[in-house]
C-alpha cells in the first residue's frame, strides 16, 4: 500500500467512512424512536431541492445544491411534523405522503426542465461518485504532511468531516435529553426538557447528515447506514451508549471493506473492472445486520412489548 | 381568604361548588379542556386536590382519567385551562412534581439498566452535561431500595416483569424527591406483592407530608387507599373525601349503566342509590 492507494483509495474511503458515521449516529436515536425510514424520506426528498437550486441558479456547484437539498429536508421536515400532528396519523404514514409527493415533484421538475447540459440524473442521486472523490495531488504518505498536497484534497472530505464532527458533538452534548426524550417522552416533558425540540432537533441533524452525505456518496448509503450499522449494534448489546460506539465500527467497518471489495473484490474473482463502491458499501452493511441477526447476543427480545397508552 | 387569579373564574360560574383553591393546594385545576380532534376528552374540569393526601381520580374507560393528569402536568397541550401546583403554574413547580407514567407508555426493549432508568429522575438537577455526584448516584440506589428493587441495578429493563418495571418507575419518581406524586394507574396489570409494596411507599409519602394523585380503576381498593376522589367522565362528576363522595349516587353518575348494582352492593358503599 503506497502512493497508488493515497492517491486512490484514501479519501474516498475517509469521505465513506466519515459519511457513514454522520448517518449512523442519529440513526441510532432514529431507530429506538422508530423513525428509522426518516433518513430514507430524507435522502428521496432532497431530489426536488437540488433541481430547484440547479433551476435557480444554473451550475451544478456544490454549495448551491446543498443549501437546495438542506431547504427541501428542512420544508419536508416541516411538512411531515404538520401533516403528523393536523392529521393525526402515525409518523410513518406522514412521511410516506409527504416525501413521495416531494420526490414525484422532483422527478417532474427535472423532466419539464432542461437539465441534459449538466451531470444531473438518477444515476448520480443514487451512487453518488465515490470512486471518483480522489486526491491527485498526492504522490505518497508523506503527501499528508505536506500543505500543498493537502491543499488538493477533494472539498467533500472537509465538508463531511465538519459535518461528521458537528453531529458527534451535538450527541454527547445533548446525550441525556436524547436518551430520556426517546425513551420516555412523556416524563421528560415533566422535567422541563423541550421533548418536541429533541425530536426536531434530531431529524434536523439526520437531514444535514442525509445531505452532506448525499452530495459525497448518494442516496444508497444514507438509507443503508442510517439503519444497518445502528440496527446491526443494537443486537451487540443491551446499553445505549454500548450501542452507538459498535454503530459507528460497523459504519466504518462497512465503508472500508465496501470499498477495498468493490475496488478488489471483481479482480480476486478472476473478473475484470470494479463494481460501484456505494452500492458495495450498503451491501457489506446489510451483511453485517444479516450476521448481527444470527449471532448477535442480545438478538432476543424479552418482557412486554409497548403497548398503546390508554387515556 | 385574598381573592387569587384562580377566584376570577368564580364570576362566569365555572368553579361550581368547589370554590377558590386554597393557595396550597398541591395541585388545583380550572376549566381544564382537552381536544383529541373534535371530541373533548376533559371538558372544563376544575379539581382541587388536598395536601398530605392520597387522592384517586376514577371514571370509566376513556373518562379522561389519563389525559387530565397529563394535561395537568403539560405532556400534552391542553385548550383552554389554568393549573397550579402548591399555588404556583406548573411550568414553575417542575422541581416539586414527580411522574409516573403509565408502564405501557414507553418501550420496555429500550437499551438501558434498571438503575440508569431510576437515574432519570435526577437529569433535572444534574442538567445536561452535569456529572452524577457520587451522593446522587447512592440515592439513585437507595430509591431503588425503598421499592424492594436493589438487586436488579444492573439488569436490562427489558427482562422485568410488569411490577418490576412499574417498582423502578416509582423509584425514579421516588429520586425526583418532590412534594407532589402523580401517577398513572400504578396497579394496572401487576401482582399482588407489587401493589402492596407501591402503597407501602405512598402511605409513607403521604406521612411525610407529600402529596399523592393516582389515576386508579379499582373501585373495590379506593376506600381501602385513598383518603380523596375525584370522579371524572369527560366532565368533573364529583370530589371529595372517600367517605362522603365515594357514594352508589356518585358511582352512577359517573358511570351510568356500566356499572351492575350487583358491583356496586359489593363495594359497600355508605348511602343507598337515591
Amino acid at each position: 500500500m503506497g502512493a497508488e492507494f493515497v492517491q486512490f483509495s484514501l479519501t474516498p474511503m475517509l469521505i465513506g467512512a466519515l459519511a457513514a458515521i454522520a448517518c449512523a449516529l442519529p440513526g441510532n436515536f432514529l431507530i429506538l424512536r422508530r423513525q428509522a425510514l426518516i433518513g430514507d424520506a430524507i435522502s428521496h426528498v432532497v431530489l426536488p431541492g437540488i433541481v430547484v437550486a440547479f433551476l435557480l441558479t444554473g451550475t451544478v456547484a456544490a454549495l448551491p445544491m446543498l443549501i437546495g437539498a438542506a431547504g427541501a429536508a428542512v420544508v419536508a421536515v416541516v411538512l411531515i411534523e404538520g401533516v403528523r400532528r393536523l392529521g393525526r396519523i402515525e409518523p410513518g404514514a406522514a412521511m410516506g405522503v409527504v416525501f413521495t409527493t416531494l420526490f414525484a415533484g422532483g422527478v417532474l421538475l427535472l423532466e419539464q426542465s432542461d437539465t441534459s447540459s449538466v451531470h444531473l440524473d438518477v444515476e448520480h442521486a443514487l451512487m453518488g461518485n465515490l470512486e471518483s472523490l480522489i486526491w491527485l495531488g498526492a504522490s505518497g504518505w508523506g503527501s499528508l504532511a505536506d500543505p500543498a498536497a493537502l491543499a488538493q484534497l477533494p472539498p467533500e472530505l472537509g465538508r463531511m468531516a465538519l459535518v461528521a464532527a458537528i453531529i458527534g458533538l451535538l450527541t454527547a452534548v445533548f446525550w441525556r435529553w436524547l436518551k430520556i426524550a426517546t425513551f420516555d417522552e412523556g416524563f421528560a416533558r415533566t422535567l422541563g426538557i423541550p421533548a418536541a425540540g429533541v425530536g426536531f432537533g434530531l431529524v434536523i441533524t439526520s437531514a444535514v447528515a442525509a445531505v452532506a452525505a448525499f452530495d459525497a456518496v448518494g442516496s444508497i448509503i444514507v438509507i443503508a447506514m442510517f439503519i444497518c450499522p445502528p440496527a446491526a449494534a443494537r443486537l451487540m448489546t443491551n446499553r445505549l451508549g454500548v450501542q452507538v460506539a459498535w454503530s459507528l465500527g460497523f459504519a466504518v467497518l462497512s465503508a472500508v471493506l465496501g470499498y477495498v471489495l468493490a475496488g478488489y473484490g471483481p479482480l480476486w474473482l478472476g473478473a475484470t473492472g470494479a463494481v460501484s463502491a456505494a452500492g458495495m458499501i450498503a451491501i457489506v452493511s446489510g451483511v453485517i445486520l444479516g450476521l448481527a441477526c444470527v449471532y448477535g447476543p442480545h438478538r432476543a427480545r424479552q418482557g412486554a412489548a409497548a403497548e398503546p397508552a390508554g387515556r | 381568604m385574598t381573592p387569587g387569579p384562580l377566584s376570577v373564574a368564580a364570576q362566569d360560574g365555572r368553579l361550581l361548588d368547589s370554590g377558590a383553591p386554597p393557595p396550597d393546594s398541591p395541585l388545583a385545576i380550572r376549566g381544564l379542556t382537552v381536544s383529541y380532534g373534535e371530541r373533548p376528552a376533559v371538558f372544563s374540569v376544575d379539581a382541587t386536590f388536598p395536601a398530605r393526601a392520597m387522592s384517586a381520580i376514577i371514571g370509566p374507560n376513556g373518562a379522561g382519567k389519563s389525559t387530565l393528569l397529563k394535561a395537568a402536568l403539560g405532556v400534552i397541550p391542553r385548550v383552554t385551562g389554568e393549573v397550579r401546583v402548591f399555588g404556583t403554574p406548573v411550568e414553575r413547580a417542575r422541581d416539586r412534581i414527580a411522574y409516573v407514567p403509565q408502564r405501557a407508555s414507553v418501550d420496555w426493549d429500550f437499551p438501558t439498566t434498571v438503575i440508569d432508568v431510576v437515574q432519570m429522575g435526577l437529569y433535572r438537577k444534574v442538567g445536561l452535561l452535569g456529572r452524577m455526584s457520587g451522593a446522587q448516584t447512592r440515592r439513585a440506589q437507595d430509591c431503588l431500595a425503598r421499592v424492594g428493587m436493589a438487586d436488579f441495578a444492573p439488569r436490562q429493563i427489558g427482562q422485568l416483569s410488569g411490577g418490576q418495571q412499574q417498582r423502578v418507575f416509582l423509584a425514579r419518581a421516588l429520586a425526583q424527591d418532590a412534594d407532589l406524586y402523580l401517577l398513572d394507574e400504578p396497579f394496572a396489570g401487576v401482582d399482588a406483592a407489587t401493589e402492596r409494596a407501591i402503597v407501602e411507599v405512598l402511605k409513607l409519602l403521604r406521612a411525610q407530608g407529600k402529596a399523592v394523585v393516582a389515576v386508579h380503576h379499582d373501585l373495590s381498593t379506593v376506600r381501602g387507599y385513598f383518603d380523596h376522589v375525584f370522579l371524572i367522565n369527560t366532565r368533573r362528576i364529583a370530589e371529595g373525601p372517600v367517605a362522603t363522595t365515594f357514594t352508589a349516587a356518585n358511582l352512577h353518575a359517573t358511570y351510568g349503566g356500566r356499572l351492575a348494582v350487583a358491583q356496586l352492593d359489593a363495594l359497600a358503599l355508605a348511602g343507598a342509590v337515591p
